[in-house]
Parts: C-alpha cells; sequence; structure tokens
C-alpha cells in the first residue's frame, strides 16, 4: 500500500522549508498543504496539532509528526536509510543535534525580531543575530557543509533562512555578504541541490510578505 | 580515574536527568561541580562556549553540551544487547517522546519557573493557568500508563523527572499550586512511583539546598531554575 504523505505548511516559514527539503531529498511524494495560518487554520491542522496548531505538521498514513526538526529526524528515520541526514557516528550526530538547537534557539528568534522591529529592538536583535551567524561561521570552518562533505541535518536546519536575506538587510539595513562571507558562500552551494532550490521560495517574495505583515501589525 | 564526566552544579535538574541516564546504562562517572560564587569555571566556558551552560558531558574529553542532545547520545553510544534503552526504536514512538519531552520543557517546566517568579498576582495567576493547561497535556500522556516509557522508564520520564522534587519547592517558594492531586491523579502517581527508583532517588539533591538555590535565583535573575 502506498504511503499517505501530507504535509501542512506555510510558504514563508523556514520550519516548513525544513520539512519539505528533507522530503524531497529522499524522493518522498508528499502532499504539500498550504495553511492560512493568519486567518483560518484547517480543521485537518487542528486536529492533528491540537496542542500548538502549528506548521509544519507532517500527517504519515494518518499519523501526525510534530515540529520542524523532530519531523526531519522522523523522516530521516523511515525513509532513505541509504543517505542519512544525520552522521552514524554518535558524537557527530550530538555535534549535529546541539548546531540544529543552536539555529533555533538563537538564530531564527533574533532573525525574527529583526525582521519585525524597528528602532532598539531591530538594532538589538539584528546584533544577536549577526553575532550568532558568525558562530554558526566558525563551526562551519572550511568545510563545504556543517558535517563535512554531505549535506546533512545542520545544513537543512538553517539553510530556509537564506531566503530572509534579502528582507533582513533590507529592513535592518546590513550585509549577509559582509558579516559573514563563508556562510554566504555554504548557502548558495547549498541552493545548488533540487531539494532545496524546490523548497525555498523567492527572496522579494518574503520580503513583500514580511512588508505587509509589519504595515499590518502597526495599523492595529 | 573515570573517562566520563558531567560538569554539574549540585542543584540543577538539567544536571540529574544526564546522572540517570548514566546510571540506568550502568556507567561510571565523576561529577566536576561548578562554584557559582566563583563565576563560570575556565572548563566550562571552553567545553561549551556558545552557551555556557551546565551540564555539559565530558567522553574521554570530548564535550557534548544540552542536556536532552547529552541524554540522546549516551542512548545512541551504548546501545544494544542488555544496554537499557532510554528512547524506543520506532519512529513514530521516538518522534512522540521527542515532541512530549520538548513540550514538557518549553511549556511546563520554563511555565511553572514563569508562575513561581511572577510578583504581581494578576501575572501569576495567568501563568499558572497556562501551566495547568500545561500539565493537564502532560497528564493524558501518563493515564493509564505506570511511567510514560510504559512498565520501565525512559527518556520522557527522564526529562520531566524534576517534577517530584523540584516542583514541590517551585510552589512553595512562589506561592502557588501546580500538581493537585485530584486534578493530575495519574501524573500524581507516577510521581511517587519515580522517586521510589534507587537510582533515581539517590541523585536528588537536599531538599534544603534547593530551596536555598531557587529562592536565589528567583530573587536574583529569573530566567532559569
Amino acid at each position: 500500500m502506498a504511503d499517505e504523505v501530507i504535509l501542512l505548511d506555510f510558504w514563508p516559514s523556514p520550519f516548513g522549508m525544513r520539512a519539505r527539503i528533507v522530503l524531497r531529498e529522499k524522493g518522498v511524494n508528499f502532499d504539500r498543504r498550504e495553511e492560512e495560518l493568519l486567518s483560518n487554520k484547517s480543521p485537518l491542522l487542528l486536529e492533528t496539532n491540537p496542542v500548538h496548531k502549528k506548521i509544519p505538521t507532517l500527517v504519515h498514513n494518518g499519523n501526525p509528526v510534530c515540529e520542524s526538526l523532530i519531523i526531519v529526524q522522523y523522516i530521516d528515520e523511515t525513509w532513505g536509510p541509504e543517505s542519512p541526514l544525520l552522521p552514524s557516528d554518535p558524537h557527530e550526530r550530538a555535534r549535529a543535534r546541539f548546531w540544529a538547537d543552536y539555529v533555533d534557539k538563537k538564530i531564527i528568534p533574533a532573525a525574527r525580531t529583526t525582521w519585525g522591529s524597528t528602532g532598539d529592538a531591530q538594532e538589538a536583535a539584528k546584533k544577536e543575530y549577526i553575532e550568532g551567524l558568525k558562530v554558526l561561521e566558525g563551526e562551519l570552518g572550511d568545510k563545504a557543509y556543517f558535517g563535512g562533505d554531505r549535506f546533512g541535518y545542520v545544513d537543512v536546519s538553517l539553510i530556509p533562512l537564506y531566503s530572509w536575506f534579502y528582507a533582513l538587510e533590507t529592513l535592518a539595513n546590513f550585509s549577509h555578504e559582509e558579516e559573514c562571507p563563508k556562510l554566504v558562500g555554504w548557502a548558495k552551494c547549498c541552493m545548488q541541490r533540487e531539494s532545496v532550490a524546490k523548497s525555498l521560495p523567492d527572496q522579494h517574495k518574503v520580503y513583500d510578505f514580511m512588508l505587509e505583515f509589519r504595515k499590518k501589525r502597526q495599523a492595529k | 580515574m573515570a573517562k566520563l564526566k558531567i560538569i554539574v552544579s549540585a542543584t540543577s535538574l538539567f544536571c540529574v536527568r544526564i546522572e540517570w541516564a548514566l546510571k540506568l546504562k550502568g556507567l561510571e562517572y565523576e561529577l566536576i561541580f561548578e562554584d557559582w560564587s566563583k563565576g563560570k569555571s575556565e572548563l566550562l566556558l571552553k567545553s561549551n562556549p556558545a552557551h555556557k551552560k551546565i551540564p555539559v558531558l565530558l567522553d574521554d574529553g570530548v564535550a557534548i553540551a544540552e542536556s536532552k542532545v547529552i541524554l540522546e547520545y549516551i542512548d545512541e553510544k551504548w546501545k544494544g544487547g542488555d544496554l537499557y534503552p532510554l528512547l524506543p526504536q520506532d519512529p513514530c514512538e521516538r518522534a512522540q517522546a521527542r515532541f512530549w519531552a520538548q513540550f514538557a520543557d518549553d511549556k511546563c517546566l520554563f511555565g511553572t519557573w514563569g508562575a513561581c517568579c511572577a510578583e504581581d498576582a494578576l501575572e501569576k495567576e495567568k501563568a499558572v493557568e497556562a501551566a495547568l493547561e500545561s500539565f493537564t497535556y502532560l497528564e493524558k500522556q501518563i493515564e493509564g500508563k505506570k511511567f510514560f516509557a510504559g512498565d520501565k522508564i525512559g527518556y520522557l520520564d527522564l526529562v520531566v523527572g524534576w517534577i517530584p522534587h523540584w516542583l514541590g519547592i517551585l510552589e512553595e517558594i512562589g506561592g502557588m499550586k501546580i500538581l493537585d492531586a485530584e486534578r493530575f491523579p495519574s501524573l500524581h502517581e507516577w510521581a511517587q512511583n519515580f522517586v521510589e527508583i534507587p537510582l533515581i532517588k539517590e541523585c536528588l539533591p537536599p531538599r534544603d539546598k534547593l530551596v536555598n538555590r531557587l529562592s536565589l535565583v528567583r530573587s536574583s535573575a529569573p530566567n532559569k531554575p
């Protein structure tokens, strides 16, 4: 019997992008459903993720899996064992999990505040965001990918933010190329992968979305 | 000399998770205590430069940080044969365990801490309500089971293992009640069963030390218990 894989998603979400990338890396056929997150969440979302009511939510043969990094690990453990995203060595796996967690705890919240705020709050968030990226750049070093030669777990956790780069630079007045050139190089390398190119939205479209979101919030 | 060491503080609920995991795997280890009165040690700053936080597991000199990451490391490095499994094998069950562990830390633990630290009466009331909602989800997860992992303890039991010993103290110093036996009968029973397990009990810090430390942290910088 064929697998039924549904991904409840929202196009500008970096968390959603992670799931899209991994499903494509593994060659899994999936039904991507766009959620009207800001207005009208679907009954399926409310039923499969009643705790958080958030995307991404993966529904595999009726079984829901929630939280993007948990979804990524689930996909990695369920499909394509010949091309794992996490390395086999326990220490390398722990290292990968640590840095993906760092992206979640430090980078994404700072990025969100950077595009979502103005003035002092934006400056503080921008500083934290750039500092965090520099730490990651240090961790990347001279490697092609965070795990070495192969595209893997940490790359998946971070690359979605590349689609936010133009918006962040324009709204907060800085340049990723100037601040962390190695990371920009790494991102362009990841974008060569079909799974990544297909899963990330256009940077200008993201910028328009953020601009619209900020306007609506200021109007309230 | 033990190859396995953990950089800990005497009262941290995150550190005790690691001790429990190592004991379940039958592994010997040494504790390196941080002395907060002297500031963070060179070893800690060198071993976890990104967060500068405990616990850090040192395995033959190699450092692993973040308690839930450490638990999975321990489970993956020492597995098979007679070795005690922390996480289930099935990917769906593993995803569930990871989800509830993250939820318990983000909502139940930090929710409780937030409620404990809230000074304003209305703020405290709201925070307690939110925490109670989170605990309701946890109660549903343990209903009909002896432990979160089933008949024996596992990963999720270790992650929520702070509840029996730490929660009562946070309730006391925070002037609030969360784990009411009538409202959460299954969780209450789980807590009593969990803390009676010898290897769990022997790692618990003395109550008075915990009260002093948590009171101090609460009054100075309310961000992490």
